[in-house]
């Protein structure tokens, strides 16, 4: 049987589906992998093995398997690093899930989660939080603001780029970059009035994962979930979004509500995933560009598999900083130094081989 | 009747650009909209798409008011060829195709047999299926076109707008792409709804024509009751000479420099 022919059969397309499945099944496994490996690794060292024993042990309950082992190891795999280890891929995964979708509704590969002014939106929150020193809410204060902030950024961006004619995409990203603008040179300026405090503004922005709580992990899980299965919900939709609005439209999507409600889910998901991290960049960007070239742009492979790739890029970041260098740097900053300049490469790349992301 | 419109208007902002438009549309006729650049047509075109929303005035779709209908339903009832078509992201050929089954496929189903079957019929007729693996991003325009068109079609709706569809195609695939929706139409009472800047072209395929200006019908009616020399000095302001031109068996235009 020719090639040609072979593809037209239902076997091809069946084979293309069990192929999608075993993509995601196979990154899902390299995903746990990453979190047991990352989870020994530190100033005490454990084998992948008593990790995995100490987790069951805590999980079931069954306290007896612990027997033999340094009391310090379940206070340091449960407490001090899988919260943070799981905090990372979570945010990794919401970020990246999130590009997916600002990439697919502005039809503009270069979009990140940030494009709508999220970040300056959350930082500026998060500064004048840091700078009077607001308390009410003990440590989730900054965060509280920072996602604050973050909305009301989002809705005035929506609101400045809305005309009768619904969203148009160059209206939000020129909206997103007035408002962004605006926001910096609020925080310059909060930075400027800030004296002793700027440090801790300046280290906030860099983003980190130290420090986090179960109660971090699941808000954040809480959130990013509901916010892939909207946008699972969506992803044929946005398919159609991508042929452009009035094909869409004849194709059955209400595309002025179903783009507002994806712009602000993913919005939200960016908002959840800075404020419990600082803010973090490349991963919205580059993720969603690596699995287009392994699934192709249909969505509903598409965000799956960034979710995974999302997770499991930010866990190595962090552990990476945590772990690997000799002195923690902050994650925002080496995810731009690694993200940015690969970034670059498989950019240029696309230009030589005039392959259109 | 497919569509009824009665005393419909769009403005943006303050400009009418459709002003007070009141006609019907028939099954199992192809109806051709005719008028020079920025006269309306493509504007309602999107109001019988239910795209846009009349300002004022009402559209009735088989008996029903427009509004009525989800954006669901009437992605069943009526396909769009649009006039420029670009996409950002490498699907493949097939995979675009295929989008024009969505509004028949629950939407975590995959494919029945019968829109897999269909949609192989349709790429096989515009020959599209030549390059069924490519991607869309890397075809030229025409070749973009003929895909956008077979989308249209496996849609299978009982209402085809085309909005200047064959406007970048070569003639022999501006024939081939007009005779099959032609067969399909008259075959099972469907309607064609069709904006054209090709006056010829149009005078072989359309049963009716619509001429348009300034937001307004000029003319409407039988393609040999309306189209004459008188028509086309009122709607476009040039003169020209219309015969009965036996070959193609329908009347054609020409004119002078």
């Amino acid at each position: 049987m020719s090639l040609q022919k072979f593809q037209k059969t239902g076997r091809f397309r069946k084979r293309l589906q069990q192929a999608a499945a075993v993509q995601f099944a196979l990154l899902a496994l390299f995903l746990g992998a990453v979190i047991v490996i990352s989870t020994g690794m530190g100033y005490i060292q454990l084998p992948p093995a008593t990790v995995i024993k100490i987790v069951f042990a805590k999980l079931s309950g069954q306290s007896n398997l612990l027997e033999g082992l340094d009391s310090i190891f379940p206070v340091v795999v449960m407490d001090v690093r899988l919260p943070r280890i799981l905090s990372a891929a979570i945010v990794g995964a919401g970020l990246a899930i999130s590009g997916v979708v600002f990439q697919g509704i502005l039809l503009n590969p270069l979009a990140d989660p940030y494009t709508l002014g999220v970040s300056a939106g959350a930082a500026f929150g998060a500064s004048l939080a840091i700078l009077f020193n607001i308390g009410m809410m003990g440590s989730y204060s900054v965060p509280l603001f920072a996602f604050i902030g973050a909305v009301v950024t989002l809705l005035f961006v929506v609101y400045l780029s809305s005309s009768s004619g619904g969203l148009s995409s160059n209206n939000l990203i020129l909206s997103g970059i007035i408002v962004a603008a605006i926001l910096s040179a609020g925080i310059s300026f909060l930075k400027y009035v800030a004296d002793e405090q700027v440090a801790v503004i300046i280290f906030w922005l860099m983003g980190s994962f130290g420090s986090k709580t179960w109660n971090d992990v699941g808000i954040t899980f809480l959130f990013i979930l509901i916010g892939f299965l909207a946008f699972m919900f969506f992803a044929r939709d946005m398919n159609l979004l991508s042929l452009g609005h009035r094909t869409a439209s004849s194709l059955g999507v209400d595309t002025r509500k179903t783009t507002i409600f994806l712009l602000v889910t993913a919005s939200l998901v960016a908002a959840i995933c800075v404020s419990v991290s600082g803010i973090i960049g490349f991963v919205g960007l580059l993720v969603p560009h690596m699995m287009r070239l392994l699934t192709g742009p249909d969505n509903r492979r598409l965000i799956p598999m960034s979710l995974l790739a999302g997770a499991i890029l930010l866990l190595t970041a962090d552990t990476i900083t945590r772990a690997v260098l000799p002195s923690e740097i902050p994650i925002g900053v080496l995810t731009a130094l690694i993200g940015g300049p690969f970034f670059c490469y498989i950019f240029r790349k696309q230009q030589r081989t005039r392959k259109i992301l | 009747m497919p569509f009824e419109l009665n005393g419909v208007s769009f403005s943006y902002s303050e400009k009418a650009v459709i002003d007070d438009i009141s006609m019907s549309f028939a099954p199992g006729r192809f109806c051709g909209i005719i008028g020079p650049n920025g006269c309306g047509k493509t504007t309602l075109l999107d109001l019988l798409a239910k795209h846009r929303q009349p300002t004022s005035g009402r559209i009735a779709y088989n008996g029903k008011d427009l509004g009525s209908y989800s954006i669901k339903e009437l992605s069943k009832e009526i396909a769009l060829v649009p006039q420029n078509f670009y996409i950002n992201f490498p699907f493949t050929v097939k995979e675009v195709v295929m989008m024009g089954r969505y509004p028949h496929i629950p939407r975590f189903s995959s494919p029945s047999a019968e829109d897999i079957n269909i949609v192989r019929d349709i790429m096989e007729k515009t020959g599209v299926n030549d390059y069924t693996d490519r991607f869309i991003t890397q075809l030229s325009g025409g070749e973009r076109q003929r895909v956008v068109f077979a989308r249209a079609l496996v849609q299978d709706a009982r209402v085809l707008i085309l909005d200047e569809a064959t406007s970048n195609l070569d003639i022999n695939h501006s024939i081939s792409l007009l005779n099959i929706s032609a067969k399909r139409m008259k075959r099972q009472d469907r309607t064609i709804i069709s904006v054209m800047q090709d006056i010829n072209l149009a005078a072989v395929y359309c049963d009716d024509l619509v001429f348009m200006s300034k937001g307004r019908i000029a003319v409407h009616g039988a393609t040999k009751d309306v189209l004459n020399s008188e028509t086309i000095r009122r709607v476009f302001n040039i003169d020209s000479k219309v015969y009965a031109e036996s070959y193609s068996d329908s009347l054609q235009v020409v004119f002078k420099k």
